[in-house]
């Protein structure tokens, strides 16, 4: 049976607890609010993309729960340097993981780090946790300005 | 004393295992179990009554009839209510407040009028009156709270003028448990000729009511919290305030004579009922009170207050619990966070343990605003529960720190 454990894996506890690129950029050109209502998370995310479509830097704050704000962490992670034009990919990708059947392996080679977030699959109340911080970059750099949720 | 074994085994759903584990519920507060005797009498109707209400002479009609009406009797006798024309089926408690603010309060709320709530009322308390006031320039005022969770009387007192027209006030707090000193807010409120609704969901499986010693104008509150089934509820109202109402909904039922120039409206309470009612939801609801009025309000209050004493004695003692909601006068509910896991985690944490509690905001959004907090864990007690299920979701709440540690 799947185990807790298996959700609560020591690199999302890690990132929950000391979250990487956290805070507020000094310098961005797209941002935008996400909320997911169910459970009260809140996130912002700023981006900084660079003349040559990079992303030069990528930040979010905010207050959720574990599976919430390690997503979001890791999110940022993955993304800081890659080309702007990669994001719509890595966005299905992600997606793709987390509402795919439970027995489909993710694909680790596309996914990297972000393959540990496989694990929410198991629990369905929790998936729009660890989406929220995407469709808010999402919003972001479609600068939507509308507040992203998961519905 | 009462024979908890014998209760637990009236409860179906409760012999069962999850992930494993026995199933431990403690979300009671968003609904309670529904005994054997709610659903039979459920199964039974739809098995053998089956028919419309009202308006058939054929036997299945009017056994349904009698089943649908004899609900609403047992429902008035349960509150005290001085005749079954002040009995209202609603969709529930939501529904019951909407229909208050759109008939009473479109006929009698105007301009520059107040309406008075509190600040720990469920959205359905607040948001009807919200649309209400924002449609007609009235004004809704909120009573503060303290850090208790309890209402400050002085405050709530000092809101009250003759701009006051209506107080709408939860009898039991559904976020914090706090049971609010309705009799006191009652008279004040008729001091300054304003009209009272209490908002009963959580209150009436848990206290009894007497709306005629009480003396308040509308009481409301859905069947599901009180072990019966979903979808129905019931508006109690003095008949002279439900009289001089127009009616919320119009359709069948309502009428007593219909012609394109006009329409003549039916008594009380089939005015307030129009198209064909949720009738195997009355006589469930029906049953559910016969089933508390076996046990007792006597016995349930003594045995709730003493498994509310063991689990808050059980959270003071946890480190890195804090408690949100500590009224000296509550009932059932135990409100918290822990400093390391958000409340989210943690209901999939202890629901893997077989524990059901409840991880959000409990529709009280500005009780979490008052509290800074973003979201609360709780669990809700009921006549069922035992002191060894207080143990396992504090050892589940132990495990969720341990992930976390
Ligand atoms: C205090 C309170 N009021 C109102 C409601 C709304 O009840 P319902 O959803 O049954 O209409 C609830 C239910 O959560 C409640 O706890």
């Amino acid at each position: 049976m799947f185990d807790l454990r298996d959700l609560y894996l020591q690199v999302i506890v890690d990132h929950n607890k000391a979250p990487r690129n956290f805070g507020v950029l000094k310098d961005y050109n797209h941002d935008a609010d996400g909320y997911n209502p169910l459970c009260g998370d809140k996130l912002h995310v700023y981006v900084h993309v660079n003349s040559e479509e990079i992303i030069e830097d990528i930040s979010f704050e905010g207050e959720g729960c574990a599976i919430s704000v390690a997503s979001a962490s890791l999110m940022t992670e993955t993304l800081k340097g890659k080309p702007i034009s990669d994001f719509p990919d890595s966005f299905e990708s992600f997606q793709h993981m987390v509402t795919s059947d439970i027995n489909e392996e993710p694909d680790e080679e596309k996914l990297g780090k972000l393959a540990v977030l496989a694990g929410v699959r198991e629990f369905p109340s929790r998936i729009k946790c660890a989406v929220l911080c995407w469709h808010t970059l999402k919003s972001a750099v479609e600068d939507s300005h509308e507040v992203a949720k998961t519905e | 004393m009462m024979d908890i074994t014998k209760i637990r085994a009236d409860f179906p759903i409760l012999n069962q295992q999850l992930y494993g584990k026995p199933l431990v519920y403690l979300d009671n507060a968003a609904t309670t179990q529904k005994p054997q005797s709610v659903i039979d009498a459920i199964t039974h109707y739809y098995e053998c009554d089956n028919a419309n209400v009202h308006r058939g002479v054929h036997a299945l009609s009017e056994r349904a009839t009698a089943d649908y009406e004899g609900a609403r009797k047992i429902i008035a006798g349960f509150f005290n209510a001085r005749s079954e024309r002040e009995v209202i089926f609603t969709r529930g408690t939501t529904e019951a407040i909407n229909l208050i603010a759109s008939s009473w309060g479109g006929a009698n709320i105007r301009a520059g009028d107040e309406v008075v709530i509190t600040h720990m009322e469920h959205h359905s308390n607040i948001v009807p009156w919200q649309m209400l006031c924002k449609h007609v320039g009235a004004t809704l005022k909120v009573a503060p709270i303290n850090d208790a969770g309890e209402l400050i009387i002085e405050d709530f007192d000092a809101l009250l003028s003759e701009r006051t027209k209506l107080v709408a006030v939860v009898h039991m707090s559904n976020a914090l448990g706090t049971i609010n000193p309705i009799e006191h807010i009652i008279e004040k409120a008729h001091a300054v000729g304003a009209k009272v609704l209490i908002d009963g969901a959580q209150a009436a499986a848990h206290l009894a009511v007497d709306v005629q010693a009480l003396d308040c104008d509308f009481y409301v509150t859905s069947a599901h919290k009180m072990y019966g089934p979903t979808g129905i509820g019931v508006l109690i109202g003095k008949e002279a305030i439900l009289d001089a109402m127009p009616p919320y909904q119009g359709g069948g039922d309502m009428i007593r004579m219909v012609t394109f120039e006009k329409t003549e409206y039916n008594d009380l309470p089939y005015k307030f009922e129009a198209g064909t009612p949720h009738i195997s939801g009355a006589i469930g609801f029906g049953k559910a009170i016969e089933y508390i009025q076996g046990i007792g309000f006597e016995a349930i209050a003594k045995r709730e207050q003493e498994l509310l004493a063991y689990a808050t004695a059980r959270a003071n003692g946890f480190d890195g619990l804090r408690q949100i909601g500590t009224a000296r006068e509550k009932a059932c509910v135990l409100s918290f966070v822990l400093d390391s896991v958000h409340p989210h985690d943690l209901g999939t944490i202890v629901d893997r343990e077989g524990v059901a509690i409840r991880a959000g905001h409990h529709c009280a959004m500005p009780v979490m605003q008052f509290f800074k907090v973003p979201a609360t864990a709780r669990a809700s007690f009921s006549i069922y529960n035992t002191e060894a299920e207080v143990d396992v979701l504090f050892n589940a709440l132990k495990k969720a720190q341990d992930i976390f540690a």
